[in-house]
Protein backbone atom coordinates (compact mmCIF):
# COMPACT_ATOMS: atom_id res chain seq x y z
CA UNK A 1 0.00 0.00 0.00
CA UNK A 2 1.79 3.48 -1.00
CA UNK A 3 2.13 6.19 1.60
CA UNK A 4 -0.12 8.25 -0.01
CA UNK A 5 -2.71 5.87 0.20
CA UNK A 6 -1.76 4.83 3.70
CA UNK A 7 -2.38 8.78 4.77
CA UNK A 8 -6.03 8.83 3.06
CA UNK A 9 -7.22 5.78 5.12
CA UNK A 10 -5.48 7.17 8.15
CA UNK A 11 -7.91 10.43 7.19
CA UNK A 12 -10.93 8.31 7.01
CA UNK A 13 -10.65 6.52 10.24
CA UNK A 14 -9.77 9.29 12.32
CA UNK A 15 -12.63 11.24 10.68
CA UNK A 16 -15.46 7.74 10.70
CA UNK A 17 -13.88 5.64 13.24
CA UNK A 18 -13.68 1.78 12.46
CA UNK A 19 -16.58 0.12 14.05
CA UNK A 20 -18.41 -2.22 11.68
CA UNK A 21 -15.50 -1.38 8.84
CA UNK A 22 -14.01 -3.78 6.92
CA UNK A 23 -11.69 -3.60 3.70
CA UNK A 24 -11.99 -5.41 0.59
CA UNK A 25 -9.41 -5.68 -1.46
CA UNK A 26 -9.01 -6.26 -5.40
CA UNK A 27 -5.41 -7.10 -5.93
CA UNK A 28 -4.27 -9.91 -8.07
CA UNK A 29 -1.24 -11.28 -5.85
CA UNK A 30 -0.82 -13.00 -2.94
CA UNK A 31 1.78 -10.58 -1.68
CA UNK A 32 -0.47 -7.24 -2.36
CA UNK A 33 -3.42 -8.13 -0.08
CA UNK A 34 -1.08 -9.59 2.38
CA UNK A 35 0.75 -6.15 2.79
CA UNK A 36 -2.62 -4.18 2.58
CA UNK A 37 -4.35 -6.76 4.94
CA UNK A 38 -1.51 -6.49 7.71
CA UNK A 39 -1.48 -2.75 6.86
CA UNK A 40 -5.07 -2.49 7.74
CA UNK A 41 -4.86 -4.73 10.68
CA UNK A 42 -1.35 -4.04 12.77
CA UNK A 43 -0.13 -0.85 11.08
CA UNK A 44 2.68 -0.50 8.20
CA UNK A 45 4.69 -3.67 8.22
CA UNK A 46 7.48 -1.11 6.91
CA UNK A 47 7.07 1.35 9.03
CA UNK A 48 7.52 3.85 6.23
CA UNK A 49 3.72 5.69 5.85
CA UNK A 50 1.48 6.88 8.04
CA UNK A 51 -0.14 4.08 9.16
CA UNK A 52 3.52 2.82 11.15
CA UNK A 53 2.23 1.55 14.69
CA UNK A 54 -0.92 1.90 13.82
CA UNK A 55 -3.51 -0.42 15.19
CA UNK A 56 -6.41 -0.09 13.09
CA UNK A 57 -7.39 -3.45 13.74
CA UNK A 58 -9.74 -3.96 10.23
CA UNK A 59 -10.43 -6.97 8.64
CA UNK A 60 -9.63 -7.39 4.95
CA UNK A 61 -11.65 -9.54 2.46
CA UNK A 62 -10.80 -10.02 -1.10
CA UNK A 63 -13.72 -9.12 -3.58
CA UNK A 64 -13.58 -12.41 -5.23
CA UNK A 65 -14.16 -14.59 -2.22
CA UNK A 66 -16.68 -16.77 -2.18
CA UNK A 67 -18.53 -15.99 0.85
CA UNK A 68 -18.37 -11.91 -0.56
CA UNK A 69 -19.10 -12.73 -4.16
CA UNK A 70 -22.45 -14.78 -3.39
CA UNK A 71 -23.78 -11.60 -1.99
CA UNK A 72 -23.13 -9.75 -4.82
CA UNK A 73 -25.94 -8.77 -7.63
CA UNK A 74 -25.24 -11.34 -10.02
CA UNK A 75 -25.45 -8.99 -13.08
CA UNK A 76 -22.98 -6.96 -11.54
CA UNK A 77 -21.05 -9.97 -11.02
CA UNK A 78 -21.14 -10.42 -14.43
CA UNK A 79 -20.29 -7.07 -15.72
CA UNK A 80 -17.42 -6.36 -13.17
CA UNK A 81 -16.00 -9.33 -11.25
CA UNK A 82 -16.23 -12.39 -14.26
CA UNK A 83 -13.43 -11.85 -15.72
CA UNK A 84 -10.60 -10.80 -13.28
CA UNK A 85 -12.23 -13.90 -11.56
CA UNK A 86 -10.83 -15.62 -14.82
CA UNK A 87 -7.41 -13.64 -14.86
CA UNK A 88 -6.93 -14.87 -10.77
CA UNK A 89 -5.86 -17.10 -9.00
CA UNK A 90 -8.46 -16.66 -6.77
CA UNK A 91 -7.48 -19.49 -4.23
CA UNK A 92 -3.81 -18.59 -3.91
CA UNK A 93 -4.64 -14.38 -3.46
CA UNK A 94 -7.34 -15.15 -0.95
CA UNK A 95 -4.91 -17.73 1.36
CA UNK A 96 -2.98 -14.82 2.97
CA UNK A 97 -5.99 -13.33 3.84
CA UNK A 98 -7.19 -16.26 6.08
CA UNK A 99 -4.30 -16.66 7.49
CA UNK A 100 -4.17 -12.74 9.10
CA UNK A 101 -7.78 -12.89 9.72
CA UNK A 102 -7.89 -15.82 11.80
CA UNK A 103 -4.48 -14.65 14.06
CA UNK B 1 -19.34 -15.41 7.17
CA UNK B 2 -19.39 -11.83 6.74
CA UNK B 3 -22.43 -9.83 5.91
CA UNK B 4 -21.53 -7.15 3.78
CA UNK B 5 -25.00 -5.30 4.76
CA UNK B 6 -24.51 -2.68 7.11
CA UNK B 7 -20.75 -2.73 6.91
CA UNK B 8 -18.80 0.43 6.29
CA UNK B 9 -16.45 -0.32 3.62
CA UNK B 10 -12.90 0.44 2.52
CA UNK B 11 -12.69 -0.48 -1.22
CA UNK B 12 -9.07 -0.87 -2.23
CA UNK B 13 -9.17 -2.11 -5.57
CA UNK B 14 -5.99 -2.85 -7.94
CA UNK B 15 -6.10 -1.46 -11.95
CA UNK B 16 -4.33 -4.83 -12.43
CA UNK B 17 -7.10 -7.14 -10.33
CA UNK B 18 -10.28 -5.34 -9.61
CA UNK B 19 -10.55 -1.61 -9.31
CA UNK B 20 -12.30 0.51 -6.52
CA UNK B 21 -14.78 1.81 -8.83
CA UNK B 22 -16.13 -2.04 -9.14
CA UNK B 23 -15.55 -2.88 -5.86
CA UNK B 24 -17.98 0.10 -4.59
CA UNK B 25 -21.03 -1.12 -7.03
CA UNK B 26 -20.87 -4.65 -5.80
CA UNK B 27 -20.58 -3.93 -2.41
CA UNK B 28 -23.25 -1.61 -2.55
CA UNK B 29 -25.06 -3.95 -4.07
CA UNK B 30 -24.64 -5.86 -0.97
CA UNK B 31 -26.16 -2.88 0.68
CA UNK B 32 -22.95 -2.07 2.58
CA UNK B 33 -21.95 1.45 2.93
CA UNK B 34 -18.50 2.91 1.12
CA UNK B 35 -15.86 5.50 3.24
CA UNK B 36 -13.30 5.37 0.92
CA UNK B 37 -12.18 4.03 -2.42
CA UNK B 38 -8.91 3.58 -4.45
CA UNK B 39 -7.82 2.13 -7.52
CA UNK B 40 -3.94 0.78 -6.70
CA UNK B 41 -1.66 1.07 -9.25
CA UNK B 42 1.85 -0.95 -8.80
CA UNK B 43 3.38 -0.19 -12.51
Amino acid sequence: MDLEGQGRIKQAVERAGTDNVVAILGANSPAAVEMTALTLKSGDPSYAGPLAGIELGIPSFHILEAAITEQIDPALYERELALPALAMDVDEVVKPLLTIREN
Amino acid sequence: MIDLKGKRVLAIGERDGVNGAAIEACVRSAGAEILYVETQCFV
